[in-house]
């Protein structure tokens, strides 16, 4: 991806953020629509790969100083954290709890542990496909 | 449907054979994905296709599709996402070190007596 | 948990502490914290003595597996506790021992005192034990601990292949007494032993209850080296010895003549019991110490004068089965054989424990075991001359030591076998008396070859690694306590009858009451045969002794590839052959000969199943119709999946790989699961630039030769089998609905109890969230997979570079 390739890039700029932020709003509807957090890490992860694809690894690491190997540590802590926090209400492993609440603007929504659970699904997974392309990026 | 699908799943588990039976590991790592393409639809045609609306929940369904087969294809998309890259870098890193993709040739039987 | 509990897992704990131990004080010998809990244990035990004494049992209990009706429940007779007070005291002596043995500079003081602690806990878990189950864990624990143990000086070859023995023998007969145990468990139903002998009366008539027998044997023989499975015992001499003198003659060994006791209720009645344990006893007593006198090495000698006393206790555990056979006499002569049995256990552990001792102690001043080029030693080292004396002679059955005792006992009971007119016993009976004596006269010469040929005869100084002197005191100390026992029991006798003794006996022979025993010992009883038996001994041993002092080439030799070691050594080296070879004929190292293997046995087990269950059935009743753009998507991947076979570039491939992966996630927007086709989407767009990145750097794949027919041709055959399978298994799976979905569960309580609507994703999240926790967790291990696959190299380079 040497030549300079004008097209892709400004369509880059702007398609980015709009799968950025459509894998944002697929994550967090994941309990009534179709998503969650495994499609909701795949696209981020699609729209960063893209990003890859227009500029260089070098561009994209300087907008994104991330360590993808700390993000999948990271997800994985939530997750587990989650699954284990039922033992200290005194419920089996695994379990949820979940309440509706009205707030100003968003309206009656609910609000629930599972999408925590799924924060760390959604961490793991953009964690270790950016760390798969990434470091068979960098081995080039 | 269901004969339909069952023909094209046979088909896919076929090729993916026939590739995985080769001997070069491109082929085998492609074969392996066009098993698990397979093997996904094939647990989506035992749970029955299209016996409802999709799972969901809403008042005006009054039967969904079953929901279980599509929550098992999920984790295995995902999984053999997982799996097959780790194949492909260990593909591309055998090369490297021992400069064939030929499996025969990758065999390490001679040397670890 | 109790204190008992306690008691018995305290070893264990105390092992997890030793390591800290001897980082935080390396000044202090590790063995001084080690010896103070034997020492305390020792007298926990005690207190137990005068309970038992009167017929009382200690009994508690804690659950381990109830379901399976597995408890840890906790047991204290007479048998037990003789044996519990076995292990501690002889366990204090030993650990008092190793502080003076063991330099605390030079040796691995944590491992070793962690395995004797193992040991001694194990140990305790064995004898204490009412549960089968939990009895074999520690007797397996035991054989570990051992095998540790003796592979303690694991630089040494010799040391490696003696632990590797004694654990195979160990394990092999550890694993046949689980087998015993399981089939006792379904003939009685229980795993408990008090409850197996309440009920042994009704196992005897039942089928398994031969094999059971036969397999608890193999256990018990194999655990206390009886022949032919004493091979491993000279071997394991190789240990500390300390460890010898502990594990390999005072209580490790003796597991098996524990467990013979232990379970003679509930087999005695039976002739193959009677006949299987005696005779294998006299057969190991006249074999161990048929062999001892040709050992040159003191260990040597020691180690098989061990298999022949283990022999001759086991020889009287049999014997005195007879007993039930005659329950009407006034004063039943058969129990006296399970009292001298006791006795001599006892007798044993003390003898026996102080020769190795002492053993120990020449090798320590010396430097050598070889009593070839020992000699003399009476001079320099009068202290350790006296208490070989005394055990030695103890142990040929001398009076007036303990040995001699026991002994007199043991003959006397093998003289009454010829009044027994049970199970052939009236044609056969003669054997015994006549084995025992011959074997006797081994005894006695092997007994003076170990005291007379290192402490007399001339000193000669060049053929010793050091200068010998009499040893520390407090290496003295252990022996000397031990030596003073053998006189003190030899003496006294009957300290010992009604505390120790009488209780122990009833724990073998239940069925009878605690004054039956014929426990009063003395040393002077008139003119009996045993004692003109004794006398013969004596003189035929001293004539017999001097004779092979004239003589330097042992009287019999058996060939090297004739004895037991070389057909061991000889199957084990076989065995090694053979599975090499099954390796090398199953792991090819060929991917495709496993994945032929994989395939053609999915094949031919799927085929034959559908064709014999006559499972394949096709329900069209239920089809969902076709539609316009099902079909087409269907061709579209027909099309793809068979363009792939014969593409020739790898860009060819990934595209076409690609186009299949887009069109089965259409599939799944018309198959009505807008979650997988999303994911599929995404998935498929990023596998594509994974592999165009990877592929980069790999070969043309039209660079390959091209491949012969009937390999193709082969390749064809499978995989059209595995095509056809897979289609049949779709439509019978689609088509048998043998069990009710789970799915309208997760449908009903999606939202009522996990509060989402779309149920795939709380099936993910929440019903079967465990399962992706682990997903993700398989995901980022590959993930970290290929990071280390990649990183490693470049790091490699540099460092080449």
């Amino acid at each position: 991806m040497k030549q300079n390739d004008l097209i892709l890039q400004t369509v880059t700029k702007v398609a980015a953020f709009v799968i950025l932020l459509f894998s944002a709003a697929i994550f967090l509807g994941g309990h009534y629509s179709p998503g969650g957090g495994f499609v909701g890490g795949l696209m981020t992860s699609a729209a960063i790969v893209l990003l890859l694809l227009a500029f260089d690894l070098k561009t994209v690491t300087a907008i994104l100083p991330i360590d993808y190997k700390y993000m999948i540590g990271a997800g994985l802590l939530i997750s587990s954290l989650t699954v284990a926090g039922g033992l200290l209400f005194g419920v089996p492993l695994m379990t949820h709890a979940y309440r509706y609440v009205d707030l100003p603007l968003l309206g009656h929504i609910s609000l629930h542990t599972a999408v925590l659970f799924d924060l760390g699904v959604y961490l793991v997974v953009v964690g270790v496909t950016m760390t798969i392309i990434q470091t068979i990026g960098e081995s080039e | 449907m269901e004969l339909l699908l069952a023909i094209v799943i046979g088909i896919l588990f076929m090729s993916a054979t026939y590739l995985m039976l080769s001997k070069s590991i491109l082929r085998i790592i492609i074969g392996t994905g066009l098993l698990s393409h397979g093997a996904h639809l094939l647990i989506l045609t035992m749970g029955g296709l299209k016996a409802g609306s999709v799972p969901l929940l809403s008042d005006e369904a009054a039967s969904y599709v079953d929901p279980l087969p599509q929550a098992l294809i999920l984790t295995a998309i995902v999984i053999s996402f997982g799996v097959t890259s780790f194949l492909l870098v260990l593909a591309y890193r055998a090369y490297q070190e021992l400069g064939t993709d030929d499996m025969e040739e990758m065999r390490g039987t001679k040397t670890n007596e | 948990m109790s204190l008992l509990h306690l008691a018995v897992l305290s070893p264990f704990l105390l092992a997890l502490i030793v390591p800290v131990l001897y980082k935080l004080f390396r000044q202090i010998h590790t063995g001084w914290f080690v010896l103070l809990l034997p020492i305390l244990l020792f007298s926990y035990f005690s207190r137990f003595i005068p309970l038992t004494k009167q017929g009382d049992v200690i009994r508690e209990r804690a659950d381990w597996i109830p379901s399976l009706g597995i408890h840890i429940d906790f047991y204290v007779d007479g048998l037990g506790l003789l044996f519990a007070l076995l292990i501690t005291g002889i366990g204090c002596l030993v650990i008092f021992y190793s502080i003076f043995y063991l330099s605390k500079e030079k040796e691995k003081l944590n491992q070793f005192y962690v395995f004797l602690l193992l040991f001694m806990g194990a140990m305790l878990g064995v004898v204490l034990s009412d549960n089968l189950i939990v009895l074999y864990s520690f007797w397996e624990f035991t054989s570990l601990s051992s095998f540790l143990l003796i592979g303690y000086w694991n630089e040494r070859e010799r040391s490696r292949y003696g632990a590797q023995k004694s654990l195979l023998i160990t394990v092999l007969g550890g694993l046949c007494l689980l087998g015993g145990i399981i089939l006792l468990s379904v003939m009685g139903n229980t795993f408990s032993i008090r409850e197996l002998i309440a009920q042994s009366g009704q196992l005897m008539d039942q089928a398994l209850f031969t094999p059971a027998l036969l397999l608890v044997l193999l256990g018990a023989f194999t655990k206390s080296a009886q022949f032919p499975f004493h091979i491993w015992l000279p071997d394991a001499m190789e240990a500390p010895t300390p460890v010898s003198a502990y594990l390999h003659s005072a209580t490790m060994v003796k597991a098996g003549i524990y467990l013979v006791a232990r379970l003679s209720p509930v087999f005695a009645e039976s002739g193959t019991w009677l006949w299987l344990v005696s005779l294998t006893g006299l057969i190991t007593l006249f074999w161990g110490s048929f062999s001892a006198i040709k050992q040159t090495d003191l260990k040597g000698i020691l180690a098989f004068s061990t298999v022949s006393q283990l022999g001759l206790i086991m020889s009287l555990l049999g014997l005195g089965a007879a007993a039930l056979h005659y329950d009407s006499m006034g004063e039943n002569i058969y129990l006296a054989a399970t009292v001298a049995a006791v006795f001599h256990l006892i007798n044993h552990a003390t003898f026996k424990g102080s020769l190795f001792m002492v053993a120990g102690i020449i090798d320590h001043e010396t430097g050598t075991r070889d009593i070839k080029r020992l000699g003399g030693l009476m001079q320099v080292m009068p202290i350790t001359f006296t208490v070989a004396i005394i055990g030695a002679f103890s142990m040929a059955g001398l009076p007036p030591f303990n040995g001699f005792l026991s002994k007199e006992m043991f003959l006397a009971s093998m003289v009454n076998v010829l009044e027994l007119d049970i199970f052939n016993l009236d044609t056969w009976g003669m054997l015994f008396p006549v084995i025992a004596w011959v074997a006797s006269v081994f005894t006695f010469i092997y007994s003076m070859i170990v005291v007379l040929k290192p402490f007399t005869g001339k000193l000669q100084l060049s053929l010793l690694e050091r200068k010998p002197h009499e040893a520390p005191i407090g290496m003295l100390v252990s022996p000397i306590i031990l030596a003073s026992l053998v006189v003190i029991f030899g003496l006294f006798p009957n300290l010992l009858s009604t505390s120790i003794i009488k209780p122990a006996v009833a724990g073998i022979q239940p069925g009878f009451a605690l004054d039956d025993f014929p426990v009063h010992i003395a040393i002077w009883h008139g003119f009996t045969p045993e004692l003109w038996m004794t006398i013969g001994i004596i003189a035929v041993g001293l004539i017999l002794y001097l004779f092979f002092q004239k003589r330097q080439k042992p009287l019999l030799l058996l060939p090297d590839h004739l004895s037991l070691n070389a057909v061991y050594d000889a199957s084990l080296r076989e065995l090694e052959r053979s599975s090499s070879f099954v390796m090398k004929w199953l792991m090819t190292g060929s991917l495709r000969t496993y994945l032929l293997s994989i395939f053609s046995f999915f094949i031919v087990s799927l085929g034959f199943t559908i064709y014999w269950k006559n499972a394949f059935a096709l329900d069209t009743g239920h089809f969902a119709p076709v539609g316009f753009y099902e079909l087409l998507l269907a061709i579209v991947i027909v099309v793809a999946a068979i363009a792939i076979l014969f593409a020739k570039s790898r860009l060819t491939s990934i595209i076409i790989l690609g186009a299949a992966g887009y069109a089965i996630s259409l599939f799944f927007v018309l198959l009505r699961a807008p979650d997988l086709a999303l994911t599929q989407l995404v998935i498929e767009t990023i596998s594509v630039s994974l592999f165009l990145l990877c592929f980069f750097h790999l070969p043309l794949m039209a660079s390959r030769k091209e491949e012969r027919m009937s390999f193709k041709l082969n390749n064809a055959v499978i995989s059209i089998g595995v095509g056809v399978i897979v289609t049949l298994i779709a439509l019978s799976a689609h088509s048998n609905k043998l069990f009710d979905s789970i799915s309208s569960y997760y449908l009903e309580n999606a939202y009522k109890e996990a509060g989402g609507k779309n149920v795939v994703n709380v099936i993910l999240v929440d019903f079967r969230g465990l399962d992706t926790m682990f997903e993700i967790s398989v995901l980022s291990i590959a993930a970290l997979g290929i990071f280390a696959m990649i990183k490693l190299r470049l790091t490699r380079r540099k460092a080449k570079s």
